[in-house]
């Protein structure tokens, strides 16, 4: 049998949020809908850059010292907050067991569909060029950076979700 | 002819609907899928969305309580 959906069939989301609980919520959706054959592409922007960046820790990363500076701040996908009872980076890692105990997919096991299934991923240049980072700072599996023109021309045509 | 199983009984939203489709990814054309899986969400919907991709919901069948299973070809 033919696949025959994706037509008209595109989520795209704007990774905004940094936080533990909301990128669980966007890559949720994300993966859940290209699951069943949506286009889907993530925008990911300021804060949202932590969860894709190639070192999951805190680094130096970036060029000049302030952006190094807020780089080891931000941290990568190790290091992302629950957006409220964070009590000093404790609460993420408690959610996470508790995820895995209930067998609800983590945010890393999330964000590994999210590359299986080919999700197009994009990150923001603007962001980017503040934080002094370039590609090589992110996951290979990212496919371009984009700014808004950019964005608005892939994501048109179908729903656009800010997170 | 080959067939594929995969046990998503276990798993929830949305790792239920992407494991199927990665497991269905792998099939040839004309392979079967056998998918057990768990009645709500994952039966009412899993079966519906492979229809809409394009596959042949072969059928669906009671295993035990709350346990089906779905037989689907590519």
């Amino acid at each position: 049998m033919m696949n025959n959906l994706s037509e008209n069939k595109k989520l795209s989301i704007i990774c905004f949020s940094g936080d533990f609980d909301k990128l669980v919520a966007a890559f949720t959706l994300a993966t859940g809908a290209a699951a069943v054959n949506y286009e889907v592409n993530l925008f990911f922007t300021f804060w949202g850059l932590n969860a894709i960046k190639t070192r999951k820790g805190r680094h130096f990363t970036g060029k000049g010292v302030l952006a190094r500076i807020f780089n080891f701040l931000m941290g990568g996908i190790n290091n992302v907050p629950l957006s409220r009872l964070n009590i000093l980076g404790i609460s993420p890692k408690l959610m996470n067991s508790m995820m895995k105990k209930r067998n609800v997919a983590t945010l890393k096991e999330l964000v590994g569909a999210a590359i299986a299934l080919k999700i197009n991923m994009y990150t923001c240049e603007m962001s980017m060029n503040i934080l002094g980072m370039t590609l090589k700072d992110f996951i290979p599996e990212i496919k371009e950076v984009i700014g808004v023109s950019r964005f608005l021309e892939y994501s048109s045509g179908g729903e656009r979700i800010f997170i | 002819m080959t067939i594929h199983k995969l046990d998503i009984t276990k798993e929830h939203c949305p790792m239920t609907f992407v494991k199927t489709k990665l497991e269905m990814s792998k099939l040839k054309e004309g392979e079967i899928l056998e998918v057990l899986l768990k009645e709500g969400e994952p039966l009412e919907n899993i079966p519906k969305s492979l229809k809409e991709q394009g596959f042949e919901v072969l059928g669906i069948s009671h295993i035990e309580s709350d346990v089906y299973k779905v037989q689907i070809k590519k």
